[in-house]
C-alpha cells in the first residue's frame, strides 16, 4: 500500500487555492447527494468527469481509486433491484426485478461515482499537508486536522513496519493456511503493530516536546486568493444553480 | 569548576522503569560550558534514559536536577530547558513529522515564538549550513537514512540551543555522512554530550570520554589506553600513550 500523491502534475486545478477546492467539493457533494432526478445526476457525473480530465490524472490511477467505492456498489446491485417495491420488469427465477429498484441502484451508482471523481480531483491535485492547512484555515476542528496530519505522516512508517514483520515471518518459512497457527501469527502481527505504533507515538510526542511544542501548529504556507479562484468559484456556482434548477423545477423530466 | 559555567548539575539521580531494577542509581553529572564529552556504555545501560531525564521526558524517582543554575522540578521548568537544550533522537523517523523538510526545520523556531518569515529564514540558513540547500520541499519520509539524520540535526540546530545532547548521531550512517556530522560538530561552538559506541568518533570530537556502568557515570581510565592523538584540555587525569 502506498499513498501516492499526484501533485506534481501541473494542471489548472492544481493552481486553485485549496480552501476554494474544499468548499467547492463540499457543496457539489451536497447538491449531488440530495438530487434525485437522473438527468441531474448524469450531468453531475459528466461535469465531474470533465473536471477530472483537466486535472491530468492518469486514467489508470482514476480507475484504481474508484475500485473500492464500486465494489460496495456491486453489492447494492445484487439486492436493491429485488428488494425495492414497485412494478416488476422481469423475473430472475422466482425473484422479480422492479423498475424502481433498478433506478434506485443506478442513482446510487451515479451519485457515488460523481462525488468520488470530484474528491479524487481535489485530493490528487493538492498535497495532503496543504489540504490540512487549508482545513485549519477554514476553521475545522484543530484536533481533527492534527489527527489527519499524523495519520498521513505515519501511515508510511506503519506500512514499512508491517512489511518488515511480514518479511520476517516469510523468511522463516511461514505460509498462511486455515489453521490456528496462522490465526495466532496474524494476531501477533496486529498486536505488534499496535504496540509499536503506541511506542512510536510516545517517541514522536517526546521529540515534539523537545522542540517546544505547545499544542499549536503554525503554518508557513500562505494561501492567496487569485483570479483563477474567482473564476472557479463562479463556474461552480453556475453549475450548482443549473443542477438545482433542473432538480427542483422539474423542467426536464417527465417519465422517469 | 566555575559555578557560572556549570550548565547541568545532576545529583543522586535514581530511575527505574516499572517492574525493572534501577537503571540509574544515584547518578551524578556535572557538565560545564564548552565541554564536549562522550558517553559510552553497553546497550540498556541508561544512556538514553539519562538524556530523557535531562529533558524532562522522564521523571527521576529521586535526586536533584539543576540546569542553567536553576533547580528544575516541574513540567513548566522543563519548557525553558527544552528551548535551550537540543536533543537529537536515535531514530530520525521520530523526529521528523512534518511532510516537508522546510516545515519540519521551521517547527522549532515557530514554537520559540518567531514569526513565519523569521522561522523560514532560520530554517533555510540552517539547511544551508548543513549543505542541505535544495532540500526544502523534499518529503521527509522519502529521504534516505543519512539525509533524515542530517535533517533531524538541522531541526535541532534551528532552535539555536546552548547544549546539544546527541544520541548515537552516526550509528548506521555511511562514512560520508559521518564525516559531515563530525565536521559540523567541530565547527559549532557548542557544548555537547555525545552518546556513541564508536570510540574513534568520540576520541576525535570529544574532550573526554565517560562510561555508564551500574547506573553511574564513571571516568574510564582504561579507555584512554588506546592509541589516540588529541589534546587534553584538562590534563589532570592519568593517561598513557603507546
Amino acid at each position: 500500500m502506498t499513498v501516492e500523491e499526484l501533485t506534481n502534475i501541473n494542471s489548472l486545478i492544481n493552481r486553485i487555492d485549496p480552501r476554494v477546492k474544499i468548499i467547492e467539493v463540499f457543496f457539489f457533494s451536497i447538491v449531488v447527494a440530495v438530487s434525485n432526478s437522473l438527468p441531474v445526476l448524469l450531468s453531475a457525473l459528466i461535469i465531474s468527469l470533465g473536471i477530472i480530465l483537466t486535472a491530468g490524472i492518469p486514467a489508470r490511477e482514476i480507475f484504481r481509486r474508484l475500485v473500492p467505492v464500486n465494489i460496495m456498489i456491486i453489492f447494492l446491485w445484487f439486492f436493491l433491484p429485488f428488494t425495492t417495491e414497485g412494478k416488476p420488469l422481469f423475473n430472475i427465477g422466482t425473484l422479480a426485478v422492479t423498475h424502481e429498484g433498478l433506478i434506485y441502484a443506478l442513482r446510487i451508482s451515479i451519485k457515488s461515482n460523481a462525488m468520488m471523481l470530484m474528491l479524487i480531483s481535489l485530493i490528487a491535485s493538492t498535497p495532503i499537508f496543504t489540504l490540512g492547512h487549508a482545513m485549519l484555515e477554514l476553521k475545522m476542528p484543530r484536533k481533527l486536522v492534527h489527527l489527519f496530519f499524523f495519520t498521513y505522516r505515519y501511515i508510511h512508517v506503519m506500512d514499512k513496519e508491517y512489511i518488515r514483520l511480514i518479511n520476517a515471518i516469510k523468511m522463516r518459512g511461514f505460509r498462511p493456511g486455515t489453521n490456528l497457527h496462522t490465526y495466532r501469527t496474524f494476531a501477533y502481527i496486529v498486536g505488534m503493530l499496535l504496540i509499536k505504533s503506541f511506542d512510536r507515538m510516545q517517541r514522536v510526542r517526546n521529540a515534539m516536546l523537545c522542540r517546544g511544542f505547545k499544542g499549536n501548529f503554525y503554518t508557513i504556507r500562505n494561501f492567496s486568493f487569485k483570479k483563477i479562484d474567482v473564476i472557479s468559484i463562479a463556474l461552480m456556482i453556475a453549475i450548482l444553480i443549473v443542477l438545482g434548477i433542473m432538480e427542483w423545477t422539474k423542467i426536464t423530466y417527465s417519465s422517469i | 569548576m566555575d559555578k557560572n559555567n556549570l550548565l547541568i548539575n545532576l545529583t543522586d539521580i535514581s530511575f527505574s522503569y516499572p517492574g525493572e531494577p534501577e537503571i540509574l542509581d544515584k547518578l551524578n553529572l556535572q557538565f560545564s560550558r564548552n565541554e564536549k564529552i562522550g558517553l559510552m556504555g553497553p546497550n540498556g545501560s541508561g544512556k538514553t534514559t539519562l538524556f530523557h531525564i535531562i529533558m524532562g521526558l522522564l521523571k527521576p524517582m529521586s535526586g536533584n536536577i539543576e540546569i542553567f543554575g536553576k533547580s528544575i522540578r516541574e513540567e513548566k521548568d522543563f519548557i525553558d530547558v527544552r528551548m535551550r537544550i537540543g536533543l537529537l533522537f536515535q531514530d530520525a523517523d521520530d523526529q521528523l513529522f512534518s511532510p516537508t523538510v522546510l516545515e519540519d526545520v521551521a517547527f522549532g523556531p515557530l514554537n520559540l515564538g518567531k514569526s513565519k518569515d523569521e522561522a523560514i529564514d532560520i530554517a533555510r540558513k540552517t539547511l544551508e549550513f548543513l549543505d542541505l540547500a535544495g532540500f526544502e520541499d523534499r518529503i521527509t519520509y522519502k529521504l534516505s537514512g543519512g539525509e533524515k539524520r542530517l535533517v533531524s540535526l538541522a531541526t535541532v540546530l534551528a532552535m539555536e540551543p546552548e547544549i546539544l545532547l546527541l544520541d548515537e548521531p552516526t550509528t548506521g550512517l555511511d562514512e560520508k555522512t559521518k564525516t559531515k556530522i563530525k565536521k559540523t560538530l567541530r565547527e559549532l561552538d557548542l557544548s555537547y554530550i555525545l552518546i556513541s559506541h564508536e570510540f574513534d568518533l568520540l576520541s576525535e570530537i570529544t574532550d573526554s570520554i565517560y562510561t555508564m556502568d551500574k547506573g553511574k557515570i564513571i571516568f574510564d581510565k582504561e579507555v584512554h589506553l588506546h592509541e589516540h592523538v588529541h589534546a587534553h584540555p584538562h590534563g589532570s587525569y592519568s593517561h598513557e600513550h603507546k
